[in-house]
């Protein structure tokens, strides 16, 4: 027998158990499996005078053992000191067989919930449509609302800052997708043809795409950060006290400078992804610079740029109503900044290319 | 026996100097306040026994470790000997409170986990919260539940010490003072030696044993509140010589 925690003596039909050593969080475990293994059924003395500690774990643990083999022997406890005695009391006083509720949900409760979360959610978009539209069109009755500085801090941020990343990935995406088609236009004969492909193809398509992707991942999920930390801090209840239209100050900004930003950055885009596929031109298939852009005057029709430079201000207001609708959806807990930032981010992407699509769809029918 | 020990404790940011020499002990089983102004590092001080904050001079010894020269081992063992309460309770907020509480004695010991529930419910019960609220999440707790759910799970590992960020701010004066009970029951049964930071003056006249002040980079007075208010410091001038504080004096020395 293992004689760590306890001892045992047997005389005639009583046994005496002498609890030693720590009873302790740490040695919970071994206890348990030493004291389940006694057999019981007899008349017991219990003995704690040689016990070096107890803790509360410890002590959860007499009471458990203990309340279930006083049904099936008599139990004498002796030595116990005054403070072990006042434990007992105090863990069994918050004994209870009282279990805590399950929040496991079944797949049909779970589908049903997520349907109605949907539908709850398409309901409160709407309503944040109505309110950005209703407050949209009160500027223009009370001009002195519109908020010309936090606009141009949003341009700032969501547009001068943006520069640089959307260069360079327009750049290397012009790049590659002339690198990559070159090879197949030189098998032709048809070299020169990739001034045609790429321009209008980054103009029309491509530029605008990836602006929109690069400021949904970069403004898009800032917006609901931002506006999903400051409804954690209520700093959006103090607004609303004051009288303070969150809508005034916080959405209308960024969706009105991030609808000015989009387009000049598509520009800017489209102006990069150029000079990249003029680079891979120059270098995989010799076309000299100048050959490439008088190319491009002949080839390049304005509607091409017109149509990108168009979808500028649809993405914006997409990925700005968007991250601001997902971070008024943020809930009282941190985590939820998470998972609505990622939402706002995931939407956003996809709606611009669900738009996108149906753009060329409508333009392509009406033969522009 | 020195449960704590603050050796000439100083803290620096840049130039601006938080603590300069600051010094006092914790013994064993007592309960425990630190007292300042706001600003006065009372927080720091905390943070620093508790490794979250390393102090720029001096030393902090805890149990039997010297902080300046633990490793990481011992850092851990350490960990794992204190509970602490935050000021906001700091739950896990995409964990139910009873997970909160589960989550320390699920990776630090072999206990069973019929076991472990039926620890987290007698925690649970022991901070004065329902059974139930155990399945609730933190967002669906009200400021005091927080208190109290945060402080079963400072417990959960029956710890030798217990750090309390301002336990009693945002509790109601009941609560606030059933809260002080608790934490003496359970400084006396499970011999829990805690560590407070603390403003309230019924919890300092009535649970707190020994407590010291921080001014102006220092600590100006320490001891019992007898001790303390021998000093003419003049923060503890204005904290403790006003009628206010009088007042909650002759009730508080009533009731012990």
């Amino acid at each position: 027998m293992n004689e760590t925690y306890f001892r045992i003596q047997r005389h005639g039909d009583t046994t005496t158990i002498i609890s030693l050593g720590d009873w302790t969080l740490q040695h919970e475990p071994a206890i348990r499996k030493a004291l389940y293994a006694i057999d019981l059924n007899q008349n017991i003395i219990w003995d704690f005078s040689n016990v070096e500690s107890f803790d509360s774990v410890g002590m959860l643990l007499f009471i458990t053992f203990y309340q279930q083999s006083k049904k099936k022997a008599s139990i004498e406890l002796v030595g116990y000191t005054q403070d072990q005695k006042r434990l007992y009391k105090l863990v069994l006083a918050h004994y209870t067989k009282e279990s805590i509720p399950s929040r496991d949900k079944n797949i049909l409760y779970r589908i049903g919930e997520l349907t109605i979360s949907s539908y709850l959610q398409f309901l409160a978009f709407l309503e944040f449509l109505g309110h950005v539209t209703a407050s949209f069109l009160r500027y223009f009755v009370n001009p002195r609302n519109f908020r010309y500085k936090e606009i141009m801090y949003h341009i700032q941020q969501s547009g001068m800052n943006a520069i640089f990343i959307v260069a360079l990935t327009s750049f290397l995406v012009g790049l590659v997708i002339s690198y990559q088609s070159a090879v197949e236009l030189a098998k032709f004969g048809a070299d020169i043809f990739i001034v045609d492909m790429a321009s209008i193809s980054i103009t029309r398509e491509l530029g605008p795409m990836i602006t929109a992707i690069v400021v949904a991942g970069r403004s898009g999920s800032a917006y609901t950060a931002q506006i999903g930390a400051m409804k954690i801090t209520e700093e959006i209840s103090a607004m609303r006290t004051m009288g303070f239209d969150p809508y005034y100050f916080l959405v209308l900004p960024r969706i009105i400078a991030l609808m000015i930003s989009l387009p000049l950055l598509i520009f800017f885009a489209d102006v990069m992804g150029i000079l990249g596929s003029a680079f891979a031109a120059n270098m995989e298939l010799n076309i000299s610079y100048t050959q490439f852009f008088e190319r491009l005057q002949e080839v390049l029709d304005s509607k091409h740029f017109y149509i990108g430079l168009i979808k500028g201000p649809i993405f914006a207001m997409l990925i700005a109503m968007i991250g601001c609708f997902r971070g008024f959806e943020v809930s009282d807990d941190t985590e939820s900044i998470g998972s609505q930032t990622t939402a706002s981010v995931v939407n956003s992407i996809f709606f611009v290319i669900a738009f996108d699509a149906l753009f060329s769809v409508i333009l392509t029918q009406w033969g522009i | 026996m020195r449960v704590i020990e603050a050796i000439d404790i100083g803290t620096r940011f840049g130039s601006t100097v938080i603590h300069d020499k600051v010094n006092m002990h914790i013994d064993q089983g007592e309960i425990y306040g630190i007292l300042g102004e706001s600003g006065s590092g009372k927080s720091l001080l905390m943070k620093e026994m508790i490794m979250l904050q390393k102090p720029s001079s001096g030393d902090m010894r805890v149990l039997e470790y010297t902080l300046s020269s633990i490793k990481y081992p011992q850092m851990q063992a350490l960990r794992q000997q204190w509970g602490v309460l935050f000021q906001f309770g700091a739950l896990f907020s995409s964990l139910t409170v009873a997970e909160n509480i589960k989550l320390q004695l699920k990776e630090y010991t072999n206990i069973s986990d019929a076991m472990c529930n039926e620890i987290v419910k007698t925690k649970i019960s022991m901070s004065g919260l329902p059974t139930r609220a155990g399945a609730l999440y933190p967002s669906e707790l009200s400021g005091g539940m927080i208190k109290r759910a945060a402080l079963a799970r400072a417990l959960a590992m029956d710890p030798k010490l217990l750090f309390l960020d301002e336990p009693t701010s945002g509790l109601d004066p009941i609560g606030a003072r059933n809260f002080d009970k608790l934490i003496m029951e359970l400084r006396d049964l499970l011999g829990i030696t805690v560590v407070m930071i603390t403003h309230d003056l019924d919890s300092i006249y009535s649970i707190v044993d020994r407590f010291c002040v921080l001014a102006d980079k220092h600590v100006v007075a320490e001891g019992s509140i007898t001790e303390v208010l021998d000093s003419t410091h003049p923060f503890i001038e204005r904290f403790f010589k006003n009628e206010y504080a009088q007042k909650r004096l002759n009730i508080g020395v009533k009731n012990v």
